[in-house]
């Protein structure tokens, strides 16, 4: 069978090792050809006859007691056809989080609007429906909040304060531990402490939320459209929070500009368009704009950190000691506290660590809340262990690479067990050889060499310098999902899954699995994804899970079909199924002898709902298949940068950047390369330019693009990829590991490590994102 | 992110537009729109009517006027950059103009739109002052001359009275042979500057027969270093020279915001000027004799 070798023990044979017919390969994406021809469908491009366009009307300051609502000036402009205040909304609950273990959130959660109080400016405190968007926004434009002002909490790392009556504004904290740390802390050589910050910063996606409902009265289905990342739980969540059964309400997805985290959660916006759809009984259109997606749209990342580590004389972790202080912002949103939880779990990265004790302390804000983004308490944790094993480097003068070597957990420990867990499961690094990547990238980027040319530079006055970061990301999460492969009459090829796509390629990589295991084009085979009306249950795209799950369920269905094909085949041309294979669609002899042939096509209609041959059977050439999974599996990867630094200005500028990334298995090289690197302009932007910005008052500074500074290409560096299948997951018949994270996951760290080498000041940056302003002083003080 | 209403004018004439402008209340220019339409669409701005001035006659071109390049003030931003006479005659604003924007924004940006909405980092501002330009501002009186030292009267608040327009911008070339340089820092290509400083240097027998050095970003206005220029003037180019010029900036008022305080500015502005005075020198040739577009 072409590229498959069986493997004892398993319902489904495992991928064989190496570039199969269509796997393996950087074959170029069937989703393209709409998307080129300006036939994509984005949310702003549905739209519905006699629809109403929805306009929020915001709050405008941080904190605030709301004493009134006046809309009669904006019910009676022109156009207008409904304005609702949270009293029209008072049987919606609040919108709720998926699974967690941590307990007494719920009072934290986010109404659909404001009622008593508004907690962020932003805040959906009414909502205007008219028959024009620009009358909408007039309209919204008159209705006037009078709100008392209260106190504002703008520091996650000060006292708590009140969120609301017995309440304060630190719902939960995590705690984690294993190892005796205390004793580690008390046989320490040295004890090695610090502080440091991430900065508040986001997914901004090009393409703004949008949502779009109809309610289909004469079928008594409500859909909505414009949807992205968890169709199925928004769904059912809908559903029981309009009071609905799950099978009257639909959910759509047409092409996505972009995920990140942040797109496809249930926001209020969500519910407000299809309660409106339901009672004003004409389809709702909201579209985000630029200004509402920075203040409306989930923030993330910032946390400060008090870490410190216990090592022995040979820089050896003996333990890490770690609080830190989570600004989640204004509501608890549908992660929960998932964000805190992923910090604590995924802190230790690659390293053997004996001992590890974390508190981190999930604590409310008045700013926009907060939830997960690309590498979401990775970016953050992997920038605050990386600078931990920089300063150990630093403090006991070993070389940084090699405090590292020291540390990382070797390929004959794998899978290594730690006794924490990340996302509700234990965490076990599946499979890894983290030293031979760091080898393999350090020769890579020329590692030595560039040193000494670079201690050349700094002799002619240069201020340049290198750093490095090694991370372990998380994929895969579980706990299911299932595909449905069908061959049909005519031949085609269905796949339908409960995946999501935020553009980043399921379908041809889906195609791809698919292709390779049943024998057909993968460039005509049609993938469904994002609605729930093909299928019953999905799990979506997000936590990089989408290939490892989704793309292991569709080859267990493809092999399920072409096991069918083969059976049915065999029958009729009277050969057994070990001597067939499918190829191009067509089941002929495997040892290419002449001889008569099939197709799916005739296979498929012989296995129609009329063929006699199917009386008491199933029929169709069809497989649904599931994939269980109980862990997850863990990417790994090293960043390498090369940067200057201006002394006159403190403008940084990356000369040359390496990410070098253990996936297992690449379905598609190319589309992993354009994950890594789009993934990496995140995480630069993380690190030199983004951040939402605050005044004392809880004002956002950061409101427009020109705020809210997103790398452009003239500063994205030269990138090389290395992509690694050195250690493949043993945990699904594909061997992969999701590679949507590994590209942001180091940059911060990255960064943050060379801009301390180009200044000859170990520890020197402590906060991200480092500001030119900051560099200029520190280069003025410098002796 | 959609307009208030306005009521739209779309005049044919410059007399047609300020008709309009001098019979309308609340009326506003719209030119190539790069600021105007993202103000109008945030409600930043409330105009009652909207003047276009897309489809005035005779707003737009370059063209040599005795010792003088005269520009008109629609004249789109990439046919400034890509234009023969001012790559020929005035090299720093077609350096200047690289980093305004991007190519796309170019496309449509106008020069007299820059220099009417007068942002303080603005590259074309704080070139045009380096520059001496004057500014044909025409009213229902008729035109006047407008230097561009006395646009700024406030922060983004040109000294036109409502019922004007700026209709071009000449500006006098230096000697054939002079050297000049714009050099700025922003957070991004394409960004206004934090700060900016355009240099222009006449050398004659080795020695720095005149010196422009204006800064941008710093103040709510350019700001010109006459101070800096005089001490220049007479002198035999150098780096030292340049740095004791550049040290001024020392000194200088400058706006202070988070992101960029006013020390950090002051910094910005002494680095930028040593660099602008450094390349304007390597750029000039001796001797230097009068521009003339024969």
């Amino acid at each position: 069978m072409d590229g498959l070798s069986p493997r004892p023990g398993e319902d489904a044979p495992a991928l064989a090792a190496g570039p199969g017919r269509v796997v393996g390969r950087p074959v170029t994406r069937i989703e393209d050809l709409p998307l080129v021809r300006g036939e994509g469908l984005f949310a702003a491009d549905v739209n519905f006859p006699r629809q109403l366009h929805m306009r929020v009307v915001r709050a405008e300051i941080a904190h605030g007691r709301i004493v009134s609502v006046d809309a009669e000036a904006a019910r009676a402009m022109p156009g207008v056809v409904a304005v609702w205040t949270a009293a029209d909304v008072a049987d919606i609950p609040l919108i709720p989080f998926r699974a967690t273990k941590v307990r007494g959130l719920e009072p934290y959660c986010q109404p659909v609007l404001a009622r008593d109080r508004v907690r962020y400016v932003g805040e959906p405190v009414a909502v205007v429906f008219a028959d024009d968007a620009y009358r909408a926004e007039d309209a919204a434009e008159t209705v006037m909040v009078e709100l008392e002002e209260l106190p504002v909490v703008l520091d996650a790392a000060a006292p708590p304060g009140e969120f609301a009556p017995g309440h304060d504004t630190e719902p939960t904290v995590v705690r984690k531990e294993y190892g005796d740390i205390d004793a580690a802390f008390r046989s320490a050589h040295a004890v090695v402490e610090l502080e440091l910050s991430v900065g508040r910063h986001s997914g901004v996606p090009l393409e703004t939320r949008g949502a779009i409902a109809r309610y289909d009265a004469a079928h008594d289905v409500l859909e909505l459209h414009g949807t992205a990342k968890k169709q199925h739980w928004n769904r059912d969540e809908i559903a029981r929070l309009l009071g609905r059964p799950p099978q009257g309400v639909h959910l759509f997805e047409g092409h996505v500009g972009g995920g990140f985290g942040v797109r496809g959660e249930l926001y209020p916006e969500d519910l407000l368009v299809c309660a409106a759809a339901l009672r004003l009984r004409r389809p709702v259109k909201w579209i985000e704009d630029r200004r509402e997606h920075l203040v409306a749209t989930n923030h993330s990342r910032q946390q400060s950190h008090r870490i410190r580590a216990a090592v022995d004389a040979e820089g050896r972790l003996l333990g890490i000691d770690d609080a830190f202080f989570h600004d989640q912002g204004a509501y608890v949103r549908t992660h929960g506290a998932r964000v805190a939880d992923l910090a604590a779990g995924m802190l230790p990265g690659p390293y053997r660590l004996p001992a590890y004790r974390v508190a981190g302390h999930f604590r409310l804000t008045n700013k926009t809340p907060a939830a997960t983004y690309r590498a979401p308490g990775r970016y953050e944790t992997t920038f605050v262990r990386e600078r931990l094993m920089d300063a150990i480097a630093a403090r006991l003068g070993i070389d940084p690479v090699e405090i590292r070597r020291r540390n990382l957990v070797a390929a004959a420990e794998m899978p290594h067990a730690r006794p924490l867990d990340a996302l509700g499961t234990d965490v076990v690094l599946d499979s890894g050889d983290y030293e031979g990547l760091l080898d393999k990238a350090l020769a890579r980027f020329g590692w030595d060499a560039m040193q000494q040319e670079l201690a050349a530079r700094r002799a002619a006055g240069e201020c340049v310098g290198a750093g490095l970061a090694f991370f372990v990301e998380k994929s895969g999460l579980g706990p299911s999902d299932g595909v449905r492969v069908t061959v049909d009459a005519t031949g085609a090829v269905e796949v339908v899954s409960g995946a999501a796509s935020v553009g980043q390629g399921v379908e041809t990589a889906l195609a791809q699995i698919c292709a390779e295991a049943l024998g057909v084009d993968y460039s005509r085979i049609r993938v469904v994804r994002g609605r729930t009306d093909r299928i019953e249950f999905g799990n979506g795209a997000h936590a990089s899970r989408v290939t490892v799950m989704s793309g292991s369920a569709t080859w267990q269905a493809a092999l399920a079909v072409r096991e069918m094909a083969l059976e049915c085949a065999a029958q009729l041309l009277q050969l057994s199924p070990a001597e067939l294979t499918i190829r191009e669609g067509v089941v002929t002899r495997a040892d290419g002898l002449a001889g008569p042939s099939l197709t799916l096509a005739e296979i498929a209609r012989g296995r129609g709902p009329n063929s006699p041959a199917m009386r008491g059977q199933t029929p169709g050439l069809t497989a649904e298949r599931w994939f269980w999974s109980d862990h997850m599996a863990y990417p790994y990867g090293v960043h390498l940068a090369q940067i200057r630094i201006d002394a006159g200005t403190g403008g940084v500028t990356v000369e040359r950047y390496l990410v070098a990334n253990d996936i297992g298995r690449a379905i598609n090289p190319m589309l992993v390369e354009g994950q890594i690197v789009g993934g990496l302009a995140q995480g630069l932007g993380g690190a030199l330019l983004e951040e939402f910005r605050y005044d004392p008052s809880g004002q956002p500074l950061s409101t427009t693009l020109a705020d809210y500074l997103i790398p452009t290409i003239a500063e994205m560096p030269e990138v090389d990829v290395l992509i690694a299948e050195d250690a493949p997951s043993p945990l699904n018949p594909l061997g992969v590991k999701g590679a949507g994270e590994g590209g942001t996951n180091g940059a911060g760290a990255c960064i943050a490590s060379a801009v301390d080498d180009a200044l000859r000041r170990p520890g020197a940056i402590t906060s991200l994102p480092v500001l030119p302003a900051h560099l200029r002083a520190l280069l003025t003080e410098a002796p | 992110m959609k307009a208030a209403p306005f009521a739209y004018h779309d005049p044919r004439s410059v007399e047609e537009a300020l008709h309009l402008l001098a019979t309308l209340e609340n009326a506003r220019l719209l030119a190539g729109g790069q600021s105007l339409m993202p103000m109008l669409n945030m409600r930043v701005a409330f105009p009652d009517h909207l003047i276009d001035l897309n489809r005035v006659e005779g707003l737009a071109g370059i063209t040599a006027e005795g010792g003088a390049l005269r520009i008109g003030a629609m004249t789109r931003q990439r046919d400034i950059e890509e234009s023969p006479l001012v790559r020929a005659h005035l090299p720093l604003m077609a350096e200047a103009l690289t980093h305004v924007g991007h190519r796309q924004t170019r496309n449509r940006g106008t020069i007299g739109g820059s220099l009417c909405n007068l942002d303080p980092s603005a590259e074309l501002v704080a070139v045009a002052t380096a520059l001496d330009a004057v500014l044909d501002v025409q009213g229902p009186s008729g035109v006047r001359d407008l230097s561009i030292h006395d646009l700024p009267l406030g922060f983004m608040t040109p000294s036109l009275a409502p019922e004007e327009m700026l209709t071009a911008i000449r500006i006098p070339l230096p000697p054939a042979g002079h050297g000049a340089a714009f050099e700025e820092f922003a957070r991004r290509h394409g960004d206004y500057a934090i700060t900016s400083a355009a240099a222009v240097l006449v050398l004659e027998g080795g020695r720095i027969a005149r010196a422009s050095l204006t800064l941008g970003g710093v103040g709510a206005g350019p700001l010109r270093l006459r101070t800096a220029e005089a001490a220049l003037a007479g002198q035999a180019p150098s780096e030292a020279l340049f740095r004791e010029a550049a040290a001024a900036c020392g000194s200088i008022e400058a706006m202070s915001d988070p992101q960029a305080p006013a020390w950090y500015r002051r910094r910005l502005a002494a680095t930028l000027a040593r660099r602008a005075l450094a390349a304007a020198a390597s750029r000039a040739t001796t001797p230097a004799r009068q521009g003339s577009l024969a």
